[in-house]
């Protein structure tokens, strides 16, 4: 029998091994300690590890975040958790003008290792400043690791990783992917940064999602298979240092790519990955596509969110679109739900 | 007292209370597509001070801003139809519960992001003091945004300009489920904030009366320049859990007693007594009217359609 995590249960079993390991890692951010525990993500750490290694913060997202930076320079490695991505824009001046910095700027002299949880909202009204997916504003940052695992498995391999690391890690959750369930092994493991998961082979097209899009893209490989397409999925997990080797013999096999970014669509992962390529002469014969989300506000009303984000019916549409171009008109069959996808490995 | 005032005050505040309830009632048929900070328990604060103010006053607040909403005279239907993700909503959907507006009511911005709208309100008002207009600015917020740096770069910016601007601090002793004191070394906001230069009072008994009555003083003396940014801090309490329709004792950060406390001074039951059953009757009748109009008319709007997405981004010239 596979041991079977839930994606918050994941991040907290990471979290735990990490702590109990090294006397050095301490988890701060608004609401840690508090009854809910970052949706269980820090559940039970502060019983076992203190409040001194476990503590809630006054909202004060850019002190709080020099407060970790000094952590880290003196030696700790502070897990900062913010339950909304947005509100690390407050938190912006100490992430890209200091941390990304520090160890430039000493000549190599001082590290800093230090973890950014950020959150990602989807729906439930969240609106349009509680469901924002910067990524790609952090992108354009040296100095800053950026990993936006999609399972529970990778969840947990990331934050193993992310501790570890002497750098400043951007560690991206979103809020639709605690509903995942996957295997998860006891014990520590890494996912090492820069390589991409390939969640499904296949040698029709490849669909390369970030964050909750990856899942995205797996229930658009199962509509898929009702016109016989079969489509290679890829979670690309790095942010910071894309698995372009991993991409490129995709597509060398499939001749056609759907990048389905978690966000906005200018100057984001799709945007990078497609110029890559292209600077290496790679997309000749091959069809080249982006998705992303509407360029506006997200809306809060559901009837305008559905326009809004991709999802997998559009991708598959997209899909279908770039294989079939003269056979229009098709549209997947059955429903398949959210909850129905989840990646089951191997790993 | 003046017993008209009453009424409007009674009237204010059973229409807040009630709008509440009937979320409350309606929520769990998912019918309001939007996340909800209920202003339940906190309703004093809001028809206090937005009593004092006049049409052409405006006032700034958090994603908890339905009892400010309300209160300055914005539309009800606007809000419920907003709430139910309706074209009609104030904000055509677009907005939701935490991003009520109405500008012609002087209801200017709202927001989900803790202590962002203070400086845009201390903006506000030097714009005011600029174009020489005896209107006032109204700041809207909570313990929580406290913490924030920015709090205290705009107390300090306010008081250095003399702005006409009052703050209102609703302190009901919590950001979401973390206490005041996790998070601040002392209980003395209204003092802290002293140190601005800033003129400075708590009021600690939710009395709507008291809340007013600092209000209308300070709002005149601010129109006649006679002083310049004013401070106050209300304790309150909020009733139901940070977000959502439900009671959360169970999670034990704080208790029902602490909650039954203000519960039992509720102050809509004072302004009652102190109206006759007549007037009370008349008043509550024709509110039970308006709120059941306003969600019957959430419920017939419809939903804003695709055309609507990509609109409303930029200001865009007429031809
Ligand atoms: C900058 C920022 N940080 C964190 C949050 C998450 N958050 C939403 S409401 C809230 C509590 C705010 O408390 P307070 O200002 O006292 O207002 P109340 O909810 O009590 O009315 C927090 C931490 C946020 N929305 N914005
Ligand atoms: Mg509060």
């Amino acid at each position: 029998m596979k041991r079977i995590l839930s994606y918050p249960e994941a991040i907290r079993e990471a979290i735990e091994c990490e702590m109990a390991r090294d006397a050095s890692v301490v988890v701060i951010g608004q609401g840690v300690d508090d009854p809910k525990a970052i949706l269980g993500t820090t559940k039970g750490l502060v019983e076992r590890f203190g409040p001194e290694r476990v503590f809630d913060t006054p909202l004060s997202e850019d002190g709080m975040t020099g407060v970790a930076l000094g952590l880290a320079l003196a030696g700790l490695r502070p897990i900062h958790t913010h339950i909304r991505m947005d509100f690390i824009l407050l938190a912006m001046n100490q992430i890209v003008n200091m941390a990304a910095k520090m160890r430039y700027m000493s000549g190599g002299k001082v590290r800093v290792s230090m973890v950014i949880r950020a959150t990602i909202g989807k729906s439930w009204g969240q609106g349009a400043q509680h469901s924002q997916s910067l990524y790609p504003m952090l992108m354009n940052i040296p100095g800053l690791k950026i990993v936006a695992p999609a399972t529970p498995y990778d969840a947990k391999g990331c934050m193993i990783e992310a501790v570890e690391d002497h750098n400043t890690v951007l560690f991206i959750e979103h809020r639709s992917l605690y509903y995942q369930k996957g295997p998860v092994p006891q014990g520590r493991y890494r996912t090492h940064f820069g390589k991409a998961r390939i969640l499904s082979k296949g040698g029709d097209i490849t669909l390369i999602g970030i964050s909750q899009m990856a899942i995205e893209c797996l229930r658009a490989k199962k509509y898929l298979e009702e016109i016989g397409v079969n489509a290679e999925v890829i979670d690309l997990v790095s942010l910071s240092s894309l698995d372009m080797e991993t991409i490129e013999s995709s597509i060398k096999k499939t001749k056609k790519v759907v990048v389905v970014d978690n966000a906005w669509m200018p100057c984001a992962a799709g945007a990078e990955i497609i110029s890559r390529l292209v600077e290496k002469g790679l997309l000749e014969g091959v069809a080249a596509q982006r998705m992303g989300f509407s360029f506006v506000p997200c809306p809060t009303t559901p009837s305008l969110e559905k326009y809004f984000y991709p999802d997998a019916k559009k991708i598959a549409l997209k899909a279908a679109n770039m294989i079939f171009p003269h056979r229009k008109g098709w549209k997947p069959k059955t429903e398949i739900k959210i909850e129905e996808i989840e990646f089951k490995g191997p790993f | 007292m003046n017993l008209t005032l009453t009424e409007k005050f009674y009237r204010s505040f059973y229409k807040i209370r009630r709008v509440e309830e009937e979320i409350i009632r309606i929520y769990p048929t998912d019918k309001i597509k939007s996340p909800v900070h209920l202003s339940i328990g906190q309703e004093a604060v809001s028809v206090g001070v937005c009593q004092a103010l006049s049409s052409q006053d405006v006032v700034f607040g958090s994603y908890r801003g339905h009892a400010m909403y309300l209160a300055k005279g914005a539309d009800l239907k606007k809000m419920i139809a907003e709430l139910y993700g309706k074209k009609t909503g104030c904000a055509k959907g677009k907005g939701g519960s935490m991003h009520l507006s109405a500008v012609e009511k002087g209801v200017m911005v709202t927001s989900a992001i803790v202590g962002t709208t203070i400086p845009v309100s201390v903006g506000y008002a030097y714009g005011l003091k600029l174009k020489k207009l005896s209107a006032c600015a109204v700041s809207f917020f909570g313990d929580g945004a406290v913490d924030e740096g920015v709090f205290h770069e705009s107390m300090n910016f306010a008081a250095l300009k003399k702005l006409p601007i009052l703050f209102i601090c609703e302190n009901n002793r919590y950001a979401i489920h973390s206490h005041q004191l996790k998070r601040q070394r002392y209980d003395n906001i209204w003092e802290r904030v002293k140190g601005y230069g800033i003129f400075s009072e708590r009021i600690e008994d939710g009395d709507v009366f008291k809340i007013y009555d600092f209000a209308k003083k300070y709002i005149a003396k601010i129109r006649k320049k006679e002083c310049g940014p004013i401070f106050l801090e209300c304790l309150t309490c909020r009733w139901k859990e940070h977000v959502g329709p439900n009671d959360d004792f169970h999670l034990g950060y704080r208790s029902k007693e602490e909650v039954d406390i203000w519960k039992k001074k509720d102050e809509l039951i004072r302004l009652r007594s102190l109206l006759s059953s007549k007037k009370a009757e008349r008043i509550e009748k024709e509110v039970e009217g308006e709120v059941e109009k306003a969600f019957a008319y959430a419920e017939k709007s419809e939903f804003p359609g695709e055309e609507e997405l990509l609109t409303d981004l930029f200001f865009e010239k007429k031809q």
